[in-house]
């Protein structure tokens, strides 16, 4: 395929690419450093008031937008340098903390809160999310042929379940009274307030997401034990191997390829957790990094959305995902260059 | 499992399928309990006991439920559809259309399944069962709370049938688009062995790891002024496009662009090259011969591409939040807004009726198409 063909088939693409999300990440990028915001002046308002004999007069100076002719308040765009940054990172209030020892401290900055969630989730799930999908597999994969389809099926709702729909589920199990918050409540003896406090809504946060990934890990794994050798299962077994040699020794490492694969994947979507905090609501008590962007894009009761100080959270939350595909890359990088 | 040194003893059977059955409750529980939920009045639908919220006294004694004719009549109509859906309408499907329409034919099939289904289970059926009730006795009596308020006060009263008119608008929107634009680019992808093609593919790796909140922060300032910057171009009616949904549907195609092509490239790669060559040698174009002769046996490829595109699409909340404003807005969004709004129990279960409607379809999906499904699960992942 020549050159002129090759880019026919796969400029459309590449266009849309470049124009929704190289475009828009240069101009996140410059946005960071520059602030928008209303010209404001000050004027002296006098406003009188009725009274009796004379007016009640009171002159005070008022702080108000600039209009233009069209009567729409007039902006200005000024370089600022780190400032955003330093609005998000508040790194004297966070380095004065960290000095003293004081995390209660740091974590009440909006993004160390957002970063310490986002991280703590990410590396918490990811075991769980592995390990519960390689027992889903090997479980369907044990089961008698007749039952897997219907499993499987069973196995994709949440999976396939819209993610902030799957957390309002799992949220209205527990609200209140919820019949699971009143299950634990007998088996624990004890009143339990599930929303109160930020660890148990982690704990529920987590709880949804290998609930979600766990079934996609699974399918994945499934397919990969159909491919496992069976002679060489067998062979262990007439060698002496336990059942769970064999997981060890000839499964598992089978299955590698693919445990990584969903480890990416996961690493990849569990970083950008957002759809948990939207559906338990809990911004009061948790936040993440895309969240913290998230708000700062929408508009506050004044109708202002702060662009500048949300482009700078999310080329913070960049800097994640560079350190997250730098392995990966450079593995395929030398892959590539070796298959050449 | 042939052999006898791996067959396995009767109780580690057991307990495998145990916890299999342990799993498939746990992984629908939460589903069916918010649609058991959506049917009941407000105290039943929040009480704290099981039973209570199965049975619904406090519905039933508003005198809204169901009798034991009504659930068996119920059970049968949903059996019959399962069963027009997995036997008889493949069938009909293959007989009735040319081999290479079969998918017109199935959307078609779809359609009338579905239209019929509504209409025999809220028309015809209510109908019937109000005459046959009376007759029966006992077997007529309501003995479960149930009732359909939640979806009429979702449906009709706040408006719920437009969002699902924008989902729709959206989704549609979304998957023509990231199909036509994503095949070209996969099939081109997988037939080119340049470094060119390697680092689009690297780079749309990168650039499915960003979080969508970055983009958008991006495309809000530019999407909010668009009718000034736009001007020049278009002169006076130069759109807003913050708001819009063709907007945000070229947005989500964008987004959703490195996975497809990468899915679709992997489909492309199973595909023989010697199918390409045959029709070039046969005096085709590569335009011509990716037509004619790769298009036709890539169906299920793009199909299962298609689902993945859908589901992007339909279970959005970030991007259509944000860049849609209050008229166009879409179903997940609406339904993140009634749930945050509304604080008496009423309301609760108006949000609850509003998430089972989104998800039923999704269920339905995933029913006649899970073999897709899973195939574009270990598509991307078999090869590593």
């Amino acid at each position: 395929m020549n050159f002129r063909t090759f880019a026919a088939f796969v400029g459309p693409s590449v266009f849309m690419m470049l124009l929704f999300i190289a475009y828009p990440l240069i101009s996140v990028f410059m946005q960071s450093f520059y602030i928008t915001q209303p010209i404001y002046e000050t004027v002296e308002i006098e406003t009188c008031t009725p009274g009796f004999l004379t007016q009640t007069c009171i002159t005070e100076q008022v702080s108000q937008p600039k209009l233009d002719e069209h009567g729409e308040i007039i902006t200005q765009t000024e370089y600022v340098g780190l400032q955003s940054y330093r609005n998000v990172l508040e790194p004297e209030r966070a380095w004065r903390a960290i000095s003293n020892g004081e995390w209660n401290v740091l974590s009440t900055i909006n993004f160390w809160k957002a970063l310490r969630f986002t991280l703590t989730f990410t590396l918490i799930t990811l075991p769980l999310v592995i390990g519960c999908g390689l027992g889903i597999s090997v479980l369907i994969n044990n089961a008698a042929r007749a039952i897997r389809g219907p499993v499987i099926f069973v196995s994709l709702l949440p999976f396939i379940i819209t993610p902030v729909i799957g957390v309002l589920s799992i949220n209205w199990l527990f609200r209140g009274d919820g019949i699971l918050t009143a299950m634990l409540e007998t088996w624990l003896n004890r009143d339990i307030a599930l929303f109160a406090q930020a660890w148990t809504i982690e704990i529920l946060m987590m709880v949804y997401r290998v609930w979600h990934v766990a079934p996609f890990a699974a399918i994945v794994f499934y397919a990969g034990l159909q491919t496992v050798n069976q002679d060489s299962l067998e062979s262990a077994v007439i060698d002496g191997a336990t059942r769970w040699q064999r997981m060890k020794y000839i499964v598992i490492p089978h299955l590698m390829p693919l445990i990584i694969f969903v480890s990416m994947i996961h690493l990849m979507d569990s970083y950008r957790v957002f759809e948990e905090i939207v559906g338990f609501s809990s911004q009061g008590y948790v936040i993440s990094l895309q969240w913290l962007t998230y708000d700062f894009l929408v508009p506050d009761q004044a109708g202002n959305r702060s662009i500048s100080r949300a482009s700078a959270s999310a080329m913070l939350t960049m800097i994640g995902v560079v350190i997250l595909l730098i392995f990966p890359l450079r593995r395929t990088w030398r892959d590539h260059k070796g298959g050449h | 499992m042939s052999s006898r040194a791996l067959r396995q003893p009767l109780s580690l059977r057991l307990t495998s399928n145990i916890f299999l059955a342990f799993w498939c409750i746990v992984a629908v529980f939460p589903i069916l309990w918010i649609t058991v939920m959506s049917f009941k009045s407000p105290v039943d639908a929040f009480d704290s006991n099981a039973l209570n919220v199965i049975f619904g006294p406090a519905t039933l004694a508003k005198g809204q439920g169901i009798s034991i004719l009504d659930i068996i009549a119920g059970i049968a109509i949903f059996w019959g559809t399962i069963l027009v859906s997995t036997k008889t309408l493949p069938s009909m499907v293959r007989s009735y259309t040319k081999p290479g329409q079969a998918w017109f034919g199935w959307v078609i099939g779809v359609l009338v399944v579905i239209v019929g289904f509504l209409l025999v289970f809220f028309v015809i059926l209510p109908a019937v069962l109000g005459v046959l009730n009376p007759i029966f006795g006992p077997l007529g009596k309501d003995v479960l709370g149930l009732t359909t308020e939640h979806y009429k006060t979702v449906w009709i009263d706040r408006g719920f049938s437009d969002n699902f008119q924008n989902s729709l608008i959206v989704t549609t929107g979304v998957v023509t688009l990231s199909l036509t634009v994503g095949t070209l680019a996969g099939y081109g992808l997988a037939r080119s062995g340049s470094t060119l093609a390697f680092w689009i593919l690297i780079v749309a790796l990168i650039f499915r790891a960003l979080p969508p909140s970055v983009l958008v922060s991006g495309y809000l300032p530019v999407f909010i002024s668009s009718a000034e910057w736009l001007a020049p171009i278009l002169g006076e009616n130069a759109p807003t496009l913050y708001g819009k949904p063709f907007a945000v549907i070229a947005v989500l195609v964008a987004i959703n662009q490195p996975f497809t092509i990468w899915m679709l490239r992997s489909f492309f790669q199973n595909i023989p090259s010697e199918l390409d060559e045959a029709a070039r040698v046969d005096g085709c174009s590569h335009f011509q011969a990716f037509r004619r002769v790769i298009m036709p046996v890539m169906w299920p490829g793009v199909i299962t591409t298609g689902l993945f595109s859908f589901l992007l699409a339909y279970n959005d909340f970030l991007v259509t939040s944000l860049l849609l404003d209050a008229q166009n807005q879409t179903m997940v969004p609406a339904i993140v807004g009634m749930f945050n709004r509304e604080t008496t129990t009423t309301d609760q279960v108006v949000a609850v009726a509003a998430a089972v409607s989104i998800t039923a379809p999704l269920i339905f999906l995933v029913l006649i198409f899970q073999r897709q499904i899973v195939s574009g699960l270990t598509a991307g992942a078999v090869k590593g």
